[in-house]
Protein backbone atom coordinates (compact mmCIF):
# COMPACT_ATOMS: atom_id res chain seq x y z
CA UNK A 1 0.00 0.00 0.00
CA UNK A 2 1.21 3.34 -0.92
CA UNK A 3 1.49 6.09 1.57
CA UNK A 4 0.46 9.16 -0.57
CA UNK A 5 1.22 11.61 2.34
CA UNK A 6 4.93 10.88 1.96
CA UNK A 7 4.56 11.16 -1.64
CA UNK A 8 2.70 14.46 -1.53
CA UNK A 9 5.47 17.61 -1.45
CA UNK A 10 5.29 18.93 1.55
CA UNK A 11 4.36 22.22 0.30
CA UNK A 12 1.42 21.05 -1.42
CA UNK A 13 0.45 19.62 1.61
CA UNK A 14 1.10 22.64 3.52
CA UNK A 15 -1.99 24.60 1.79
CA UNK A 16 -5.03 24.65 3.28
CA UNK A 17 -8.10 23.99 1.09
CA UNK A 18 -11.00 26.29 1.59
CA UNK A 19 -12.87 25.69 4.40
CA UNK A 20 -16.09 26.88 3.18
CA UNK A 21 -16.87 23.45 1.72
CA UNK A 22 -18.84 22.18 4.76
CA UNK A 23 -21.54 25.52 3.79
CA UNK A 24 -21.76 24.57 0.48
CA UNK A 25 -22.69 20.90 1.35
CA UNK A 26 -25.61 22.55 3.39
CA UNK A 27 -26.83 24.78 0.10
CA UNK A 28 -26.60 22.20 -2.35
CA UNK A 29 -29.24 20.11 -0.73
CA UNK A 30 -31.63 23.39 -0.29
CA UNK A 31 -34.01 24.32 -2.39
CA UNK A 32 -35.23 27.92 -3.11
CA UNK A 33 -32.37 29.43 -1.46
CA UNK A 34 -31.20 32.58 -2.85
CA UNK A 35 -27.53 32.80 -3.43
CA UNK A 36 -25.14 35.66 -3.05
CA UNK A 37 -22.19 33.50 -2.36
CA UNK A 38 -21.00 32.98 -5.98
CA UNK A 39 -18.26 35.88 -7.53
CA UNK A 40 -19.45 35.39 -11.15
CA UNK A 41 -21.57 37.65 -13.77
CA UNK A 42 -24.59 37.01 -13.88
CA UNK A 43 -25.10 38.22 -17.42
CA UNK A 44 -24.84 35.86 -20.03
CA UNK A 45 -21.75 36.37 -22.18
CA UNK A 46 -22.64 39.06 -25.10
CA UNK A 47 -24.60 37.20 -28.31
CA UNK A 48 -21.84 38.63 -31.03
CA UNK A 49 -18.72 37.66 -28.43
CA UNK A 50 -20.23 34.13 -28.49
CA UNK A 51 -20.71 34.03 -31.90
CA UNK A 52 -17.66 35.26 -32.66
CA UNK A 53 -16.35 32.09 -30.76
CA UNK A 54 -18.79 29.43 -32.53
CA UNK A 55 -18.13 31.51 -35.84
CA UNK A 56 -14.06 30.56 -35.13
CA UNK A 57 -15.16 26.68 -34.67
CA UNK A 58 -16.93 26.49 -38.02
CA UNK A 59 -13.88 28.21 -39.63
CA UNK A 60 -11.76 25.57 -38.42
CA UNK A 61 -9.94 27.56 -36.27
CA UNK A 62 -9.03 24.66 -33.67
CA UNK A 63 -5.26 24.43 -33.57
CA UNK A 64 -2.73 25.85 -30.74
CA UNK A 65 -1.49 29.52 -31.42
CA UNK A 66 1.83 30.97 -30.47
CA UNK A 67 2.50 31.06 -26.62
CA UNK A 68 1.71 34.47 -26.06
CA UNK A 69 -1.55 34.58 -27.68
CA UNK A 70 -2.63 35.69 -31.52
CA UNK A 71 -1.33 38.88 -32.58
CA UNK A 72 -4.46 39.79 -33.67
CA UNK A 73 -5.77 39.41 -29.68
CA UNK A 74 -2.47 41.08 -28.70
CA UNK A 75 -3.30 44.23 -30.62
CA UNK A 76 -6.52 44.88 -29.49
CA UNK A 77 -5.52 44.40 -25.81
CA UNK A 78 -3.22 47.01 -26.48
CA UNK A 79 -5.87 49.67 -27.96
CA UNK A 80 -7.84 48.58 -25.14
CA UNK A 81 -5.66 49.39 -22.38
CA UNK A 82 -4.90 52.39 -24.29
CA UNK A 83 -8.70 53.94 -25.21
CA UNK A 84 -10.04 52.76 -21.52
CA UNK A 85 -7.13 53.02 -18.89
CA UNK A 86 -4.41 54.94 -20.95
CA UNK A 87 -2.05 52.51 -21.00
CA UNK A 88 1.00 52.13 -23.58
CA UNK A 89 2.52 48.56 -24.21
CA UNK A 90 3.56 46.82 -27.07
CA UNK A 91 1.79 43.74 -28.09
CA UNK A 92 4.48 42.14 -29.53
CA UNK A 93 6.44 42.52 -26.19
CA UNK A 94 4.41 43.72 -23.20
CA UNK A 95 1.43 41.50 -23.88
CA UNK A 96 1.12 37.70 -22.45
CA UNK A 97 -2.30 36.27 -23.08
CA UNK A 98 -3.35 33.80 -20.18
CA UNK A 99 -5.82 31.29 -18.68
CA UNK A 100 -8.13 33.84 -17.06
CA UNK A 101 -6.65 36.40 -14.83
CA UNK A 102 -5.44 33.81 -12.79
CA UNK A 103 -2.99 32.36 -14.76
CA UNK A 104 -1.42 35.42 -15.32
CA UNK A 105 -0.96 35.80 -11.54
CA UNK A 106 0.02 32.84 -11.15
CA UNK A 107 2.77 33.68 -13.72
CA UNK A 108 3.81 37.07 -12.23
CA UNK A 109 4.33 35.47 -9.04
CA UNK A 110 6.59 32.57 -10.18
CA UNK A 111 8.64 34.94 -12.97
CA UNK A 112 9.96 37.04 -9.67
CA UNK A 113 9.69 35.11 -6.81
CA UNK A 114 13.14 33.08 -5.39
CA UNK A 115 12.79 30.97 -2.32
CA UNK A 116 12.44 33.09 1.11
CA UNK A 117 11.32 36.21 -0.92
CA UNK A 118 8.33 37.93 0.66
CA UNK A 119 5.06 38.64 -1.45
CA UNK A 120 3.07 41.67 -0.22
CA UNK A 121 -1.02 40.72 0.15
CA UNK A 122 -3.40 42.71 1.44
CA UNK A 123 -6.47 41.45 3.01
CA UNK A 124 -8.98 41.03 2.93
CA UNK A 125 -8.43 39.71 -0.38
CA UNK A 126 -9.15 36.87 -3.03
CA UNK A 127 -7.83 33.78 -1.54
CA UNK A 128 -5.69 32.61 -4.58
CA UNK A 129 -2.41 34.92 -4.11
CA UNK A 130 -1.28 33.55 -0.84
CA UNK A 131 -1.47 30.08 -1.87
CA UNK A 132 0.10 30.67 -5.48
CA UNK A 133 3.27 32.54 -3.26
CA UNK A 134 4.10 29.58 -1.41
CA UNK A 135 3.96 27.38 -4.12
CA UNK A 136 6.76 30.05 -5.73
CA UNK A 137 8.85 29.14 -2.90
CA UNK A 138 8.30 32.57 -1.70
CA UNK A 139 6.58 33.45 2.23
CA UNK A 140 3.24 35.77 1.58
CA UNK A 141 2.92 38.23 4.23
CA UNK A 142 -0.43 39.75 4.46
CA UNK A 143 -1.74 43.45 5.03
CA UNK A 144 -4.58 43.44 7.46
CA UNK A 145 -6.74 45.99 6.25
CA UNK A 146 -9.09 48.20 8.12
CA UNK A 147 -12.90 49.60 7.09
CA UNK A 148 -12.08 52.43 8.26
CA UNK A 149 -9.37 53.53 5.84
CA UNK A 150 -11.88 51.78 3.11
CA UNK A 151 -9.62 48.86 3.10
CA UNK A 152 -6.85 50.53 0.97
CA UNK A 153 -3.52 50.08 1.87
CA UNK A 154 -1.69 53.17 3.66
CA UNK A 155 1.92 54.53 3.56
CA UNK A 156 2.04 53.68 7.00
CA UNK A 157 0.85 49.97 6.78
CA UNK A 158 2.60 49.45 3.96
CA UNK A 159 6.13 50.15 5.79
CA UNK A 160 5.02 47.82 8.88
CA UNK A 161 5.75 44.60 6.71
CA UNK A 162 8.34 46.11 4.11
CA UNK A 163 11.60 44.13 4.98
CA UNK A 164 14.71 43.87 2.96
CA UNK A 165 12.83 40.40 1.50
CA UNK A 166 9.85 41.97 -0.15
CA UNK A 167 9.90 41.31 -3.75
CA UNK A 168 6.63 42.30 -4.40
CA UNK A 169 3.41 43.26 -3.68
CA UNK A 170 0.06 42.58 -4.88
CA UNK A 171 -2.54 45.19 -5.16
CA UNK A 172 -6.24 43.87 -6.03
CA UNK A 173 -8.10 46.72 -6.62
CA UNK A 174 -11.23 47.32 -7.22
CA UNK A 175 -11.30 44.65 -4.65
CA UNK A 176 -13.10 41.46 -4.21
CA UNK A 177 -14.44 40.79 -1.34
CA UNK A 178 -14.23 44.90 -0.34
CA UNK A 179 -15.48 46.57 -2.88
CA UNK A 180 -12.34 49.01 -1.79
CA UNK A 181 -10.71 50.92 -4.72
CA UNK A 182 -7.40 52.80 -4.30
CA UNK A 183 -7.99 55.93 -6.40
CA UNK A 184 -4.83 57.88 -7.48
CA UNK A 185 -3.25 60.19 -4.62
CA UNK A 186 -3.57 56.71 -2.81
CA UNK A 187 -1.68 54.64 -5.15
CA UNK A 188 0.32 58.36 -4.78
CA UNK A 189 1.07 57.64 -1.47
CA UNK A 190 2.70 54.69 -1.70
CA UNK A 191 4.75 54.64 -4.55
CA UNK A 192 7.36 56.34 -3.37
CA UNK A 193 7.71 53.48 -1.06
CA UNK A 194 7.62 50.79 -3.40
CA UNK A 195 10.16 52.99 -6.23
CA UNK A 196 12.55 53.53 -3.27
CA UNK A 197 12.88 49.67 -2.80
CA UNK A 198 12.43 48.18 -6.24
CA UNK A 199 9.10 46.40 -5.04
CA UNK A 200 7.40 44.73 -7.97
CA UNK A 201 3.75 45.61 -8.18
CA UNK A 202 1.38 42.79 -9.45
CA UNK A 203 -1.69 44.99 -10.21
CA UNK A 204 -4.73 42.35 -10.63
CA UNK A 205 -7.08 44.92 -12.65
CA UNK A 206 -9.69 42.13 -13.18
CA UNK A 207 -12.54 44.02 -11.66
CA UNK A 208 -11.26 47.84 -13.39
CA UNK A 209 -13.82 48.48 -15.60
CA UNK A 210 -16.23 47.73 -12.64
CA UNK A 211 -15.22 51.14 -10.86
CA UNK A 212 -18.35 53.37 -10.10
CA UNK A 213 -16.80 56.47 -8.56
CA UNK A 214 -14.07 57.87 -10.68
CA UNK A 215 -11.75 56.37 -12.99
CA UNK A 216 -10.00 53.41 -12.59
CA UNK A 217 -6.40 54.30 -12.27
CA UNK A 218 -3.86 51.37 -12.71
CA UNK A 219 -0.20 51.49 -10.94
CA UNK A 220 1.38 51.45 -14.03
CA UNK A 221 -0.66 54.86 -14.77
CA UNK A 222 1.65 56.52 -12.74
CA UNK A 223 5.45 58.28 -13.33
CA UNK A 224 7.75 56.26 -12.74
CA UNK A 225 5.70 52.98 -11.66
CA UNK A 226 5.17 51.41 -15.25
CA UNK A 227 8.92 49.69 -15.20
CA UNK A 228 7.86 48.01 -12.19
CA UNK A 229 4.37 46.93 -12.49
CA UNK A 230 2.62 44.23 -13.97
CA UNK A 231 -0.95 44.88 -15.07
CA UNK A 232 -3.20 41.48 -14.85
CA UNK A 233 -6.65 41.33 -16.70
CA UNK A 234 -9.09 39.97 -18.51
CA UNK A 235 -12.73 38.85 -20.46
CA UNK A 236 -14.17 37.36 -17.17
CA UNK A 237 -15.74 40.21 -15.26
CA UNK A 238 -15.76 43.30 -18.12
CA UNK A 239 -17.58 41.07 -20.62
CA UNK A 240 -19.37 38.31 -18.30
CA UNK A 241 -16.70 35.52 -19.78
CA UNK A 242 -15.19 33.66 -16.91
CA UNK A 243 -15.89 29.99 -18.13
CA UNK A 244 -14.22 31.41 -21.40
CA UNK A 245 -11.45 31.73 -19.32
CA UNK A 246 -8.94 34.24 -20.70
CA UNK A 247 -6.80 36.58 -18.78
CA UNK A 248 -3.72 38.75 -19.81
CA UNK A 249 -0.29 40.32 -18.21
CA UNK A 250 1.01 43.23 -19.78
CA UNK A 251 4.29 45.19 -18.23
CA UNK A 252 7.99 45.46 -18.92
CA UNK A 253 9.38 43.55 -21.65
CA UNK A 254 12.09 41.34 -20.09
CA UNK A 255 9.05 40.16 -17.62
CA UNK A 256 6.40 39.16 -19.89
CA UNK A 257 9.98 37.13 -21.82
CA UNK A 258 10.53 35.59 -18.97
CA UNK A 259 6.42 34.45 -18.09
CA UNK A 260 5.68 33.31 -21.48
CA UNK A 261 8.33 30.78 -20.82
CA UNK A 262 6.31 29.72 -18.25
CA UNK A 263 3.32 29.76 -19.48
CA UNK A 264 4.93 28.04 -22.56
CA UNK A 265 6.02 24.68 -20.54
CA UNK A 266 2.49 24.59 -18.51
CA UNK A 267 0.11 25.86 -20.79
CA UNK A 268 1.38 26.34 -24.24
CA UNK A 269 -1.34 28.46 -25.43
CA UNK A 270 -4.72 29.66 -24.07
CA UNK A 271 -7.52 28.45 -25.15
CA UNK A 272 -8.44 29.83 -29.42
CA UNK A 273 -12.14 29.91 -29.34
CA UNK A 274 -11.72 32.02 -26.49
CA UNK A 275 -9.01 34.16 -27.81
CA UNK A 276 -11.09 34.90 -30.96
CA UNK A 277 -14.17 35.23 -29.00
CA UNK A 278 -12.02 37.95 -26.80
CA UNK A 279 -10.46 39.34 -30.24
CA UNK A 280 -14.54 40.75 -30.87
CA UNK A 281 -15.40 41.11 -27.25
CA UNK A 282 -12.58 44.22 -27.50
CA UNK A 283 -13.30 45.34 -30.63
CA UNK A 284 -16.82 45.69 -30.49
CA UNK A 285 -17.85 45.06 -26.85
CA UNK A 286 -17.80 48.99 -24.88
CA UNK A 287 -21.33 48.98 -24.84
CA UNK A 288 -21.36 45.69 -23.09
CA UNK A 289 -19.37 46.71 -20.32
CA UNK A 290 -21.21 50.17 -19.57
CA UNK A 291 -24.99 48.27 -20.14
CA UNK A 292 -23.89 45.77 -17.21
CA UNK A 293 -22.00 47.99 -15.24
CA UNK A 294 -24.77 50.41 -15.14
CA UNK A 295 -26.81 47.45 -14.03
CA UNK A 296 -24.29 46.68 -11.72
CA UNK A 297 -24.33 50.28 -9.80
CA UNK A 298 -28.07 49.96 -9.41
CA UNK A 299 -28.22 46.95 -7.79
CA UNK A 300 -25.04 48.18 -5.84
CA UNK A 301 -27.22 51.12 -4.40
CA UNK A 302 -30.28 49.01 -3.80
CA UNK A 303 -28.16 46.22 -1.82
CA UNK A 304 -25.84 48.92 0.20
CA UNK A 305 -28.96 51.03 1.23
CA UNK A 306 -31.22 48.06 2.38
CA UNK A 307 -28.61 46.76 4.25
CA UNK A 308 -28.12 50.34 5.92
CA UNK A 309 -31.63 50.92 6.60
CA UNK A 310 -31.50 47.25 8.35
CA UNK A 311 -28.94 48.57 10.43
CA UNK A 312 -26.11 46.94 9.35
CA UNK A 313 -22.75 49.10 9.25
CA UNK A 314 -21.96 48.95 5.61
CA UNK A 315 -18.70 50.63 4.18
CA UNK A 316 -19.56 51.97 0.56
CA UNK A 317 -18.00 49.75 -2.14
CA UNK A 318 -17.11 51.60 -5.02
CA UNK A 319 -15.83 48.77 -7.20
CA UNK A 320 -16.35 44.88 -7.62
CA UNK A 321 -19.51 43.42 -7.78
CA UNK A 322 -19.23 42.73 -3.91
CA UNK A 323 -20.72 44.57 -0.38
CA UNK A 324 -18.90 43.72 2.74
CA UNK A 325 -21.36 44.62 5.58
CA UNK A 326 -19.67 44.50 9.16
CA UNK A 327 -22.05 41.89 11.17
CA UNK A 328 -20.41 42.22 14.58
CA UNK A 329 -23.14 44.20 15.98
CA UNK A 330 -25.16 41.17 15.58
CA UNK A 331 -22.38 39.92 18.47
CA UNK A 332 -21.54 36.56 15.90
CA UNK A 333 -18.63 35.63 14.17
CA UNK A 334 -18.50 35.70 10.08
CA UNK A 335 -18.81 32.23 10.28
CA UNK A 336 -21.79 31.78 12.93
CA UNK A 337 -23.99 34.85 10.85
CA UNK A 338 -23.40 32.54 7.57
CA UNK A 339 -24.37 29.38 8.71
CA UNK A 340 -27.29 30.55 10.48
CA UNK A 341 -28.50 33.06 8.25
CA UNK A 342 -28.36 30.09 5.58
CA UNK A 343 -29.96 27.45 7.75
CA UNK A 344 -32.32 29.88 8.93
CA UNK A 345 -33.37 32.60 5.94
CA UNK A 346 -31.63 30.38 3.25
CA UNK A 347 -29.87 32.98 2.06
CA UNK A 348 -26.30 32.44 1.02
CA UNK A 349 -23.19 34.14 1.51
CA UNK A 350 -19.69 34.13 2.54
CA UNK A 351 -17.81 34.64 5.81
CA UNK A 352 -15.52 36.89 5.53
CA UNK A 353 -12.49 35.33 7.35
CA UNK A 354 -12.25 33.63 4.57
CA UNK A 355 -10.48 36.43 2.99
CA UNK A 356 -7.88 36.35 5.57
CA UNK A 357 -7.92 36.83 9.02
CA UNK A 358 -8.89 40.87 8.95
CA UNK A 359 -12.01 39.56 7.17
CA UNK A 360 -13.76 38.64 10.47
CA UNK A 361 -16.46 40.67 11.25
CA UNK A 362 -17.42 40.86 7.90
CA UNK A 363 -19.45 39.14 5.61
CA UNK A 364 -19.08 39.03 1.53
CA UNK A 365 -22.62 39.31 -0.43
CA UNK A 366 -22.32 39.54 -4.03
CA UNK A 367 -24.78 41.87 -5.76
CA UNK A 368 -24.42 40.24 -9.83
CA UNK A 369 -28.05 38.76 -8.73
CA UNK A 370 -31.30 39.99 -10.29
CA UNK A 371 -33.37 42.30 -8.31
CA UNK A 372 -35.76 40.68 -7.52
CA UNK A 373 -33.56 38.19 -5.92
CA UNK A 374 -31.76 41.08 -4.13
CA UNK A 375 -34.78 42.28 -2.39
CA UNK A 376 -36.06 38.60 -1.11
CA UNK A 377 -32.37 38.57 0.06
CA UNK A 378 -32.56 41.45 1.96
CA UNK A 379 -36.60 40.53 3.06
CA UNK A 380 -34.89 37.37 4.60
CA UNK A 381 -31.68 39.11 6.33
CA UNK A 382 -34.41 41.57 7.80
CA UNK A 383 -35.58 38.34 9.20
CA UNK A 384 -32.59 36.74 10.73
CA UNK A 385 -31.35 40.13 11.78
CA UNK A 386 -34.96 41.09 13.95
CA UNK A 387 -34.94 37.02 15.20
CA UNK A 388 -31.41 37.71 17.07
CA UNK A 389 -32.89 41.09 19.17
CA UNK B 1 -38.56 64.03 -22.59
CA UNK B 2 -35.31 63.86 -19.81
CA UNK B 3 -33.04 60.87 -19.65
CA UNK B 4 -34.20 60.09 -16.47
CA UNK B 5 -37.75 59.48 -17.77
CA UNK B 6 -36.13 57.51 -20.72
CA UNK B 7 -34.15 55.26 -18.38
CA UNK B 8 -37.34 54.36 -16.38
CA UNK B 9 -39.05 53.45 -19.31
CA UNK B 10 -36.58 51.58 -20.22
CA UNK B 11 -36.40 49.46 -17.25
CA UNK B 12 -40.48 49.09 -16.69
CA UNK B 13 -40.87 48.40 -20.11
CA UNK B 14 -38.06 45.43 -19.14
CA UNK B 15 -39.37 44.56 -16.38
CA UNK B 16 -42.79 45.90 -14.46
CA UNK B 17 -42.44 44.34 -11.50
CA UNK B 18 -39.95 46.18 -9.87
CA UNK B 19 -40.85 48.13 -6.92
CA UNK B 20 -40.62 52.11 -6.60
CA UNK B 21 -37.28 50.75 -3.85
CA UNK B 22 -35.78 48.91 -6.85
CA UNK B 23 -36.13 51.51 -9.46
CA UNK B 24 -34.62 54.43 -7.12
CA UNK B 25 -32.07 52.51 -6.65
CA UNK B 26 -31.92 51.81 -10.50
CA UNK B 27 -32.16 55.45 -10.87
CA UNK B 28 -30.54 56.54 -8.52
CA UNK B 29 -32.91 58.99 -6.66
CA UNK B 30 -35.74 58.55 -4.08
CA UNK B 31 -39.00 56.56 -3.85
CA UNK B 32 -40.75 59.67 -3.72
CA UNK B 33 -39.36 60.71 -7.20
CA UNK B 34 -39.84 57.64 -8.91
CA UNK B 35 -43.36 57.67 -7.58
CA UNK B 36 -44.02 61.03 -9.38
CA UNK B 37 -42.55 60.28 -12.14
CA UNK B 38 -44.33 57.21 -12.96
CA UNK B 39 -47.80 58.85 -11.97
CA UNK B 40 -46.61 61.45 -14.67
CA UNK B 41 -45.73 59.28 -16.91
CA UNK B 42 -49.25 57.87 -16.56
CA UNK B 43 -50.76 61.20 -16.68
CA UNK B 44 -49.35 61.42 -19.65
CA UNK B 45 -50.33 58.63 -21.92
CA UNK B 46 -46.73 57.81 -21.64
CA UNK B 47 -47.02 54.68 -19.80
CA UNK B 48 -50.42 52.83 -21.41
CA UNK B 49 -50.32 49.57 -19.31
CA UNK B 50 -48.94 46.99 -17.12
CA UNK B 51 -48.92 43.58 -18.79
CA UNK B 52 -47.47 39.71 -18.30
CA UNK B 53 -46.24 38.07 -21.08
CA UNK B 54 -48.00 34.53 -20.74
CA UNK B 55 -47.27 31.30 -22.24
CA UNK B 56 -50.59 29.96 -22.55
CA UNK B 57 -48.89 26.42 -24.12
CA UNK B 58 -48.35 26.22 -20.73
CA UNK B 59 -51.97 26.34 -19.70
CA UNK B 60 -54.90 24.00 -20.56
CA UNK B 61 -56.82 26.75 -22.12
CA UNK B 62 -56.66 26.41 -26.33
CA UNK B 63 -56.19 29.94 -28.01
CA UNK B 64 -54.60 30.36 -31.36
CA UNK B 65 -53.35 33.44 -32.53
CA UNK B 66 -53.20 34.57 -36.42
CA UNK B 67 -51.22 37.31 -37.98
CA UNK B 68 -53.43 39.24 -40.72
CA UNK B 69 -52.10 41.15 -43.26
CA UNK B 70 -54.81 43.44 -44.34
CA UNK B 71 -54.73 45.89 -47.50
CA UNK B 72 -56.98 48.65 -47.07
CA UNK B 73 -58.06 51.82 -48.86
CA UNK B 74 -57.21 55.15 -47.05
CA UNK B 75 -60.22 57.64 -46.69
CA UNK B 76 -60.11 61.20 -47.65
CA UNK B 77 -59.20 63.55 -44.94
CA UNK B 78 -58.88 60.44 -42.38
CA UNK B 79 -55.92 58.43 -44.02
CA UNK B 80 -55.97 54.79 -43.07
CA UNK B 81 -56.90 55.87 -39.27
CA UNK B 82 -60.93 55.55 -39.59
CA UNK B 83 -60.40 52.07 -40.51
CA UNK B 84 -57.87 51.29 -38.55
CA UNK B 85 -59.70 52.57 -35.61
CA UNK B 86 -62.78 50.68 -36.71
CA UNK B 87 -60.68 47.58 -36.37
CA UNK B 88 -59.40 47.70 -33.39
CA UNK B 89 -62.79 47.89 -32.06
CA UNK B 90 -63.25 44.13 -31.75
CA UNK B 91 -61.67 42.43 -29.12
CA UNK B 92 -60.56 39.83 -30.85
CA UNK B 93 -57.95 42.40 -32.18
CA UNK B 94 -55.47 42.19 -30.07
CA UNK B 95 -52.78 44.38 -32.09
CA UNK B 96 -52.94 46.43 -34.99
CA UNK B 97 -49.63 48.46 -36.74
CA UNK B 98 -49.93 50.33 -39.79
CA UNK B 99 -47.38 48.97 -41.97
CA UNK B 100 -45.17 50.07 -45.15
CA UNK B 101 -44.35 47.88 -47.52
CA UNK B 102 -46.49 45.60 -49.54
CA UNK B 103 -50.06 45.40 -47.36
CA UNK B 104 -51.34 48.20 -44.83
CA UNK B 105 -52.53 46.43 -41.93
CA UNK B 106 -50.70 44.21 -39.79
CA UNK B 107 -53.28 42.72 -37.12
CA UNK B 108 -53.00 40.14 -34.58
CA UNK B 109 -56.10 38.08 -33.23
CA UNK B 110 -56.57 35.78 -30.94
CA UNK B 111 -59.48 33.04 -30.57
CA UNK B 112 -59.96 30.11 -29.52
CA UNK B 113 -60.05 27.74 -32.35
CA UNK B 114 -58.89 28.03 -36.23
CA UNK B 115 -62.30 28.16 -37.36
CA UNK B 116 -63.24 31.03 -35.11
CA UNK B 117 -59.99 33.36 -36.11
CA UNK B 118 -60.97 32.66 -39.49
CA UNK B 119 -64.67 33.49 -39.57
CA UNK B 120 -63.85 36.32 -37.62
CA UNK B 121 -61.35 37.68 -40.80
CA UNK B 122 -64.29 36.24 -43.40
CA UNK B 123 -67.34 37.52 -41.95
CA UNK B 124 -66.09 40.37 -39.84
CA UNK B 125 -62.66 42.08 -41.08
CA UNK B 126 -63.15 41.31 -44.51
CA UNK B 127 -66.48 42.82 -44.82
CA UNK B 128 -65.39 46.15 -43.12
CA UNK B 129 -65.78 48.81 -45.69
CA UNK B 130 -62.81 49.85 -47.13
CA UNK B 131 -60.78 46.42 -46.66
CA UNK B 132 -59.70 45.19 -50.21
CA UNK B 133 -57.71 41.72 -49.44
CA UNK B 134 -56.82 40.12 -46.12
CA UNK B 135 -54.19 37.58 -46.09
CA UNK B 136 -54.34 34.76 -42.90
CA UNK B 137 -50.81 33.18 -40.87
CA UNK B 138 -51.63 31.63 -38.03
CA UNK B 139 -49.00 31.80 -35.35
CA UNK B 140 -47.46 27.69 -35.05
CA UNK B 141 -44.82 28.67 -32.11
CA UNK B 142 -43.81 31.57 -29.96
CA UNK B 143 -40.25 31.90 -29.35
CA UNK B 144 -39.50 35.05 -28.05
CA UNK B 145 -41.94 38.23 -27.65
CA UNK B 146 -41.29 41.24 -25.85
CA UNK B 147 -38.01 40.24 -25.33
CA UNK B 148 -38.88 36.84 -23.15
CA UNK B 149 -37.57 33.65 -24.63
CA UNK B 150 -40.30 31.29 -24.60
CA UNK B 151 -38.02 28.20 -23.57
CA UNK B 152 -37.00 27.96 -20.45
CA UNK B 153 -33.68 29.15 -19.44
CA UNK B 154 -31.57 26.38 -19.11
CA UNK B 155 -28.89 26.74 -16.31
CA UNK B 156 -25.48 25.36 -16.26
CA UNK B 157 -25.65 22.51 -13.71
CA UNK B 158 -21.92 22.40 -12.85
CA UNK B 159 -20.87 25.61 -11.91
CA UNK B 160 -17.73 26.84 -9.23
CA UNK B 161 -19.30 27.19 -5.83
CA UNK B 162 -17.13 30.19 -4.08
CA UNK B 163 -15.00 32.73 -6.27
Amino acid sequence: MIDYNSVISKRVQSIQPSGIRKFFDILENMTDAISLGVGEPDFPTPWHIRDAGIYSLEKGFTKYTSNAGMADLRREICNYLDRRFDLHYDPDTQVLVTVGGSEGIDCAIRCITDPGDEVLIPEPSFVCYGPMVSLASGVPVAIPLVADNEFRVSPEQLLSVVTDKTKAIVLPYPSNPTGGIMQREDLEAIAPILKERGIIVISDEIYAELTYEGKHVSMANLPGMYEQTLVVNGMSKSYSMTGWRLGYVCGPAPLIRQMTKIHQYAIMSAPTTSQHAAVEALRNGDEDIERMKEEYDGRRRFLVNGLRELGLDCFEPRGAFYVFPCIRSTGLSSEEFCERLLVEQKVACIAGNAFGQSGEGFVRMCYAASMHDLQEALRRIGLFLDSLK
Amino acid sequence: MDQRSKKLLSLLENDCTLNHAQLAALLNTTTEDVTAMIGSLEKQGVILGYKAVVNWEKTDLETVEALIEVKITPQRDKGFDRISERICQYEEVESCYLMSGGYDLTVIITGKTLREVALFVAQKLSTIEGVTSTATHFILKKYKQQNVFFAPKEEQKERLIFV
